[in-house]
């Protein structure tokens, strides 16, 4: 198993540790609720330092990841950042990621899942090959570390010499955070403010317990994975394997906003806007558990006694206090209020269509 | 640090013995292992259990876990401020956070159940 180079702060710090796609990571220090809460209420620290970083690096690296990317990447100057994914040719996903533009357009970074991160570097070097860039896994030279919430700015401010009040919303800088070298970015997975920190430094624990000091009188809590599940699916952010995969394609997650069809060719493109003509026949849509129990991965959906489908991602969400998830329905089913059964062990219990997200934080 | 005066199941449930009755619940390495509670799934009085069957089930914000009857016996009661505190078992779990009452069908299945100094052996055993 891969240890990233806060494993043994995390030990020391409580943690109750699992294996995550290779790696040992916390699954939780204090518990999921409170850690849940104090990210919605306060601020929470994570390492998340098993996240890939690929770099994509060269003259032709823009027309490069335009091509492997719905998204347009040529909307970003130096110093910004965007959602977006690997699509196969069939318009699924490989796998979704940030990209951020270093420099342009000569030099991208693409932030992609730890699951993945092998088999997109992969993909990203096979289908590079007719541009002219270099493709450079850097992952396990990174560590990154996730500060969110609403007392972020509060917390890193007196740590770094970025001036944080002028970082808009996926925007990056380069500066110093408790006098190491990173790259910091205002984006996050968890539906609050909040920033994401890179660092090559080899003793990245200097940035974590100073971001503990700082934040714990202000209520700051460290965040496990399994917090960091029940955050981003209550702000509906995807998680790659459950919501979307490479059988899922990128309309029928939902996520339109994320193609820019008149942005030239890309991989996908064809599939994605022959789809978009005939119509979808499912679409990814949020449920709450009316009835009481919780609805968990793979646990199967029916509509009129029929199976139609399974649950991809569900859960107990701590600060709506409901039962949430997501899940694939036949386009005719996925309306608003609209009623289906989920087959939770030996009952039916009953669900409905909501709107998403589940929580929408208050813009200031 | 588990109380001596209960019987334990490899399953991590605990059985507390009154006379031709015992209550039930989960030891405190299980309610650990799965976080916040926040659902118990609890049988209906009269229902009838061997030994090994699910009781009901308990399910935390990451996961679910059934719970299994230590012995045989009839459900007489049910915690029923589960209900409304799951987490009771969290904060208590020897003690407020039972599960439910039996009505003891052949005290000799107790005999299978192990004392705190054996529980706390398998668990070592189980953490290394």
């Amino acid at each position: 198993m891969k240890k990233t180079r806060l494993n043994a702060v995390h030990k020391e710090s409580g943690a109750r540790m699992i294996e995550f796609a290779g790696w040992e990571m916390p699954v939780e220090y204090k518990g999921i609720i409170d850690e849940h809460l104090a990210v919605r209420t306060k601020a929470g620290l994570f390492d998340v330092s098993h996240m890939g970083e690929i770099f994509v690096e060269g003259p032709e690296a823009l027309a490069c990841v335009q091509y492997l990317t719905p998204n347009d990447v040529a909307k970003l100057s130096p110093g910004q950042v965007q959602y977006t994914a690997l699509t196969t040719p069939e318009g699924t996903f490989v796998d979704d990621m940030l990209v951020y533009c270093l420099s342009l357009p000569d030099r991208y970074l693409l932030v992609v899942n730890a699951a993945n991160t092998d088999k997109d570097y992969a993909w990203i070097k096979e289908k590079s090959a007719p541009f002219n860039v270099q493709v450079i896994n850097r992952s396990d030279e990174y560590s990154q570390l996730a500060l969110q919430g609403p007392l972020a700015q509060e917390i890193l401010q007196p740590l770094t010499d970025i001036d944080l009040s002028q970082m808009k919303s996926f925007h990056f800088a380069f500066g110093k955070v408790a006098g190491l070298d990173c790259l910091v970015s205002r984006t996050g997975y968890t539906g609050e403010d909040g920033f994401e920190i890179y660092t090559l430094a080899e003793n990245p624990e200097v940035i974590w317990k100073a971001i503990i000091k700082e934040g714990t009188p202000k209520g700051l809590l460290p965040v496990g994975l399994g917090a960091r599940d029940t955050l981003r699916l209550e702000a509906r952010l995807m998680l790659y394997g459950n919501d979307i995969t490479d059988k899922t394609t990128v309309l029928e997650a939902d996520l339109k906003w994320i193609i820019k069809f008149q942005k030239g060719d890309f991989l996908g493109k064809a599939a994605l806007e022959k789809q978009l003509q005939e119509g979808l026949k499912r679409k990814l849509v949020g449920f709450e558990v009316v009835d009481k129990g919780i609805a968990r991965p793979h646990y199967p959906v029916f509509i009129k006694g029929e199976k139609v489908s399974e649950v991809c991602s569900g859960t107990f969400a701590p600060y709506v206090k409901k039962a949430i998830g997501l899940v694939y329905l036949p386009i005719e089913y996925t309306e608003i209020g609209t009623e289906f059964e989920i087959g939770i062990r030996d009952k039916k219990l009953k669900a409905k269509v909501v709107p998403t997200p589940f929580y929408k934080r208050e813009k200031k | 640090m588990y109380p001596e005066n209960l019987y334990y199941t490899k399953d991590h449930e605990w059985l507390k013995v009154e006379g031709e009755e015992a209550v039930v619940g989960i030891t405190d390495f299980a309610q650990k292992q799965l976080g916040d509670i926040i659902y118990v799934d609890l049988p209906q009085v009269g229902k009838i259990l061997e030994a090994h069957q699910t009781i009901g089930t308990v399910e935390s914000v990451k996961s679910v876990s059934d719970v299994y009857s230590p012995v045989s016996g009839e459900v007489i009661e049910v915690n029923s401020e589960l209900s409304q505190t799951p987490d009771l078992i969290n904060k208590d779990p020897h003690g407020q956070g039972w599960i439910v009452r039996l009505k003891i069908k052949d005290k000799s299945e107790i005999n299978n159940l192990m004392k705190a100094a054996d529980y706390e052996k398998y668990l070592e055993g189980l953490e290394h």
